[in-house]
C-alpha cells in the first residue's frame, strides 16, 4: 500500500514522527501518489474510486479537469475519513507542497478520529462504498441503468433531509402500544361520598372522552420526523431494490454530513498543524518562499466571503492564546475595557490542552458561538453585509461582533438549509404526506421546491403537501401527481399547522 | 479499458445535450468557474445540472465578510458569501490567474464559436514567414539534412539494406527534403464595437449587469479575433449620447425611449469615424424591448436597412427581460429583418441566458 518515492516516504516518516510528538492521534495514514487526472477522477467520486456510477460524478470530473486544464485551480490534497486514513498526493507538486500537504493531512486525520461528530461515521467507508457500488451496479444490470439512475436522482434531491443528530439519540427500544389502563381522574371526595360524587355514569363518560382524545392522538408519525429519508425508507411503498438504494444513499449522506458540520474547524485545525510543523521543523531555508506563497494563498480572503481555513485557524490560535494567558472565565469576562481583556495574563498556560479539547467536542456552530469574542471580531475585521435597496449593491452593514456571530450562526445552522419535517403521513385520512417547513424568516426558493416536491411524491406515491410561508404568510404547496397547487392557508385549524407549532416548541427555535 | 469516470462523464454530456433523460434538461444551467485576471475575478461558463432541493431563496440578509471598509462601503465579489456550508470532502483548491487570451480561448471552446472571417477584401499581411514547412523539391541550399537522412534511413530499413552493425546511410535523390517558407498571415483588420443601450427607467440594475457581463465576453472574443479593436458606447432614452464606458454602465435616466435616436447617432459615428472599407463594424443594441411608438420602430428598421446594415459585419440586438419591458421591439425587428443574416436578435431572460445569447451573437462567425 502506498506508492511513495523513497524521498517522499522519508518525509512521511518525519511528519508522522512530528505529529506523534505533538500529540496528534490518527489512524494510520496511507499516501497514494497520483497524477492530476487520477486525482480529478478520485475527487469527482468524493474520494472513493469505486463509488456507484452516476452522471453527477462525471459532471464534477468535467469541472475539475477543465479548471485544471485552463489553469484556474488545482486540487492539492484529498483526504478520506477512513481507517486507515487514505490521502492522495499529486505527483507533479513540488517537494515543499508535498510536505505541507502531508502535515495538513495529519491535522485532518486527527480531527476525523477524535472529533465527536465523526464518532458515528463508518471508518471502513472505503469498503462500504465499493460494496454500495457493486450493489447499485447489480440493480442497474437487472432493472436498467435509466430506471435506477432516475431513482437515485430523486433520492439525491432530498438527501439533505436527514437528522444530523439522530446517530446520537438512544431511542426507546420498544414503543409503548398505549393499551395500558387509563387512570380516570376522580373528583376528590371522602370515601363514603365517592359513590355520589363520582357516580359510575360519570366515570364511564370520562373514560369515553379520554379514549376519544387518545384516538385523535393516533397521528402518524407520533413525533414530527426530521429524518425524512428514514421515514420514506420505513413507510413509502418501495420495492426491495429501491429500499436498498435509498438506504445506501442515506448512509452516504450521514457519512458526509459531519464534514459539512465542521468545515471551519476541520480546515482550521489542519492549517494550524501544517503551519506549526512546517514553520518549526520541516521548511528548509530555500523553501521558505514557496511555503509562504502556498500558505498565504490558502488563507487569502475575498471581500464578501468567509474563508473557512482562515477563520478556523485564527480562532484556534486565539483560543490557544487566551487559554495560555488564562483569559477566560468570570474574572476575565467581567472586564469591560477591551484593552484590559487583551492584556489580561495570569500565565495559565493551558492553550494547547484547550485546543485539543475544542477539536474533540465542538462543531462549527458551537465553535463560532462560543469563541468569537469582540476582540477577535475586531482583529479579524469581520463584518456583516447586506443588500441596500437604495444603492442597489451589497454594503457593509455592521461590525458589531454579536451581529457577525448571529449571521454566521444563521448560515451554519443545519448547513444553511431549510428544516423540513414529516408531520403527518395520513393527511386528510387519505394517506397523503404532509411536510412542514420550519420557517425562520427566509422563504424557500419556490420553483425548486416544486420540483423537489414532485420527487417526494414520486417516492411516496400519494399526494404530498408542503406547508411553508411566503413573506410570513402561511402557504400550502401541494403536488397530487399531476398538478401543483399553491394555496394560502390562513387561520384554519389545519392538522399540519397545529402539529407544526408543537414541533416548533420541540425544536426549540 | 474504459474508466468508470468516462462512462459517468459521457452520460453527463449526453444529458446536457438533451439526448437522454430529458426530464433533467430543465435543471441544466450554466455554472461558472471563477478565474482571476489581475485584480478582477471573471467567471468562466461551464454547464452543470443542479438537482432540485429544498433551498432558501435569495437571502435578503446578506452574509459575513472579512476585510477593511466602513459602514456603507460596497462589498464586491461574491454576494452569497456565507451560503451554505458544503459537505465537500477535505479538498484543497488553489486558484490561479488566467490571461485574457486564454479566457477568449476557453469561451470559444466552450461555445464552439467559429473564428471570424474579416469581411471585404481579405486584408491579410504577411509576417515575414517562418521556416516551418518541408517540401520534396527545392534548391540545394535549402536542403534539410536531418529529414533527408531520416528519409534515407526509412527507405533502407524497409528495403532491408540497413545494417545496424555498420550504419551507413546513403541518400539517393528521391530522399531529398527541403525546407520551405510558410507565410504567416495575420489579419490586418480593424474592428469597432458600438454598444448602444436603453438607459430609460425600465432598465434596472440587474438588466445593466447582464449587459455588462455580456459586453465583457463580446469584447473578449472580438479582441481575440482582431488586432485592433475600438469600442464606442452610446446611451439613449429619448435622445442619444456618446459616453465613456463607466457612464455607459452606470447612467440611469428616467425619460422615454426612442431607439431611433441611438441608431441615428450610430450611423453618424460610422460615417464620421469608421469607414466600412477599413473597419469591421459590430453595433450591438440592448434594451428591454420597449420603444416610444411603433412609428419609431419603423424608423429604426429603415435606418438599419438603408444606413447601418450595408456598413456592418453584423448588427446584434439583445433584448434583456425586465419587469416592464414589452419585448415588442425584437418582434418588430424579426418581422422586418428576420431573414437578413446580418441581423441577429437574441433574448436574454436572465443571467443564465447570457451564454446562449453570446452564442447567438458570435455563432455565425461574421
Amino acid at each position: 500500500m502506498g506508492n511513495l518515492t523513497p524521498e517522499l516516504a522519508r518525509i512521511h516518516e518525519e511528519v508522522r514522527e512530528l505529529a506523534r510528538t505533538y500529540g496528534l492521534d490518527t489512524f494510520d495514514v496511507i499516501f497514494e501518489l497520483v497524477d492530476f487526472d487520477e486525482l480529478n477522477m478520485i475527487a469527482a467520486y468524493g474520494g472513493f474510486p469505486k463509488r456507484y456510477p452516476h452522471w453527477r460524478f462525471g459532471m464534477e470530473y468535467e469541472q475539475l479537469s477543465k479548471s485544471y486544464a485552463y489553469g484556474l485551480s488545482k486540487i492539492y490534497e484529498l483526504v478520506i475519513n477512513n481507517d486507515p486514513c487514505i490521502a492522495y498526493l499529486m505527483r507533479s507538486n513540488g517537494l515543499t507542497d508535498q510536505k505541507l500537504v502531508m502535515a495538513h493531512v495529519y491535522g485532518h486525520c486527527d480531527f476525523f478520529k477524535n472529533n465527536a461528530w465523526f464518532a458515528h461515521t463508518n471508518r471502513k467507508m472505503m469498503d462500504a462504498m465499493a460494496n454500495h457500488g457493486t450493489r447499485i451496479r447489480n440493480y442497474m444490470d437487472r432493472y436498467g441503468v435509466e430506471v435506477v439512475e432516475d431513482f437515485i436522482d430523486r433520492v439525491l434531491s432530498i438527501d439533505n433531509l436527514i437528522d444530523i443528530h439522530s446517530p446520537y439519540i438512544r431511542r426507546e427500544s420498544k414503543e409503548e402500544d398505549g393499551s395500558e389502563d387509563l387512570e380516570i381522574p376522580r373528583l376528590r371526595a371522602k370515601d363514603y361520598m365517592d359513590r355520589y360524587i363520582n357516580p359510575p355514569e360519570y366515570l364511564e363518560a370520562e373514560r369515553k372522552k379520554m379514549e376519544e382524545a387518545r384516538a385523535g392522538n393516533l397521528r402518524f408519525p407520533k413525533e414530527p420526523a426530521r429524518d425524512v429519508l428514514r421515514f420514506l425508507l420505513d413507510h413509502a411503498p418501495l420495492e426491495r431494490w429501491q429500499q436498498d438504494v435509498l438506504a445506501i444513499l442515506r448512509e452516504e449522506a450521514y457519512y458526509f454530513a459531519p464534514q459539512g458540520m465542521t468545515k471551519i474547524m476541520n480546515e482550521g485545525w489542519a492549517v494550524y498543524w501544517h503551519s506549526t510543523m512546517m514553520c518549526r521543523h520541516l521548511v528548509r531555508a530555500d523553501e521558505v518562499v514557496d511555503y509562504c506563497d502556498h500558505h498565504s494563498g490558502t488563507l487569502g480572503t475575498r471581500p464578501g466571503q468567509i474563508n473557512p481555513y482562515k477563520l478556523g485557524v485564527e480562532l484556534f490560535r486565539d483560543i490557544e492564546d487566551r487559554w495560555n494567558r488564562g483569559a477566560f472565565g468570570l474574572e476575565w469576562a467581567r472586564l469591560e475595557d477591551s484593552e484590559d481583556r487583551r492584556r489580561y495574563d495570569v500565565g495559565a498556560g493551558l492553550g494547547r490542552e484547550k485546543i485539543f479539547e475544542v477539536r474533540k467536542v465542538y462543531n462549527d456552530v458551537t465553535f463560532v458561538d462560543e469563541f468569537i469574542t469582540p476582540e477577535f471580531a475586531e482583529d479579524q475585521k469581520l463584518y456583516v453585509y447586506g443588500f441596500n435597496q437604495r444603492t442597489g449593491r451589497y454594503e457593509i452593514v455592521d461590525r458589531d461582533y454579536r451581529k457577525v456571530k448571529a449571521q454566521l450562526l444563521w448560515s451554519l445552522t443545519n448547513f444553511g438549509q431549510p428544516r423540513i419535517l414529516v408531520v403527518d403521513a395520513n393527511h386528510n385520512n387519505r394517506g397523503e404526506l404532509y411536510l412542514w417547513h420550519d420557517w425562520n424568516g427566509v422563504d424557500l426558493q419556490f420553483r425548486m421546491a416544486e420540483s423537489t416536491l414532485k420527487n417526494v411524491q414520486a417516492l411516496w406515491g400519494r399526494p404530498v403537501h408542503l406547508e411553508t410561508r411566503e413573506e410570513g404568510e402561511p402557504r400550502l404547496l401541494t403536488f397530487d401527481g399531476k398538478s401543483f397547487s399553491f394555496l394560502e392557508i390562513g387561520g384554519s385549524r389545519e392538522p399540519g399547522e397545529t402539529v407544526g407549532q408543537a414541533a416548533e416548541g420541540e425544536g426549540g427555535t | 479499458m474504459v474508466r468508470r469516470i468516462d462512462t459517468d462523464h459521457t452520460r453527463f454530456r449526453e444529458i446536457v445535450r438533451g439526448r437522454i433523460k430529458k426530464n433533467l434538461k430543465k435543471f441544466v444551467s450554466s455554472g461558472e468557474m471563477i478565474g482571476k485576471r489581475g485584480d478582477r475575478y471573471v467567471s468562466i461558463p461551464i454547464p452543470q445540472i443542479q438537482l432540485p432541493k429544498f433551498r432558501f431563496g435569495k437571502n435578503p440578509k446578506g452574509g459575513v465578510g472579512q476585510g477593511e471598509g466602513e459602514k456603507g462601503d460596497a462589498v464586491d465579489g461574491q454576494e452569497n458569501g456565507s451560503g451554505e456550508a458544503g459537505d465537500a470532502e477535505g479538498r484543497h483548491v488553489l486558484e490561479v490567474e488566467v490571461g485574457l487570451d486564454e479566457l477568449a480561448e476557453i469561451l470559444g471552446e466552450e461555445l464552439e464559436l467559429p473564428r471570424i472571417e474579416p469581411k471585404g477584401r481579405k486584408i491579410l499581411s504577411s509576417l515575414g514567414g517562418r521556416w516551418k514547412g518541408i517540401r520534396n523539391v527545392g534548391p540545394q541550399s535549402l536542403k534539410h539534412f536531418k529529414r533527408t537522412f531520416r528519409q534515407a534511413l526509412k527507405r533502407q530499413i524497409s528495403a532491408g539494406t540497413y545494417d545496424p552493425e555498420n550504419p551507413v546511410i546513403i541518400p539517393i535523390p528521391e530522399d531529398r527534403k527541403f525546407k520551405s517558407r510558410k507565410e504567416e498571415m495575420i489579419p490586418q483588420a480593424n474592428a469597432v464595437i458600438i454598444y448602444m443601450m436603453d438607459v430609460s427607467g425600465s432598465m434596472g440594475k440587474e438588466q445593466k449587469e447582464i449587459v455588462r457581463i455580456e459586453a465583457f465576453w463580446l469584447d473578449t472574443w472580438l479582441r481575440s479575433q482582431y488586432r485592433n479593436l475600438e469600442v464606442e458606447y452610446i446611451v439613449h432614452d429619448a435622445v442619444a449620447h456618446l459616453v465613456d464606458r463607466e457612464t455607459f454602465f452606470h447612467l440611469r435616466e428616467s425619460g422615454g425611449t426612442k431607439i431611433s435616436s441611438a441608431f441615428e447617432l450610430c450611423d453618424r459615428l460610422i460615417e464620421q469615424k469608421y469607414s466600412p472599407l477599413e473597419w469591421n463594424i459590430y453595433p450591438f443594441h440592448f434594451s428591454d424591448g420597449d420603444n416610444w411608438s411603433s412609428r419609431d420602430s419603423e424608423k429604426c428598421v429603415r435606418l438599419l436597412k438603408e444606413r447601418i446594415l450595408p456598413c456592418v459585419n453584423q448588427f446584434g440586438y439583445g433584448q434583456v427581460k425586465s419587469a416592464y419591458g414589452s419585448g415588442q421591439f425584437k418582434k418588430d425587428l424579426d418581422a422586418a429583418l428576420g431573414d437578413d443574416e446580418r441581423v441577429v436578435t437574441s433574448d436574454i431572460p436572465d443571467r443564465d441566458g447570457i451564454l446562449a445569447s453570446i452564442k447567438d451573437f458570435l455563432g455565425k462567425g461574421r
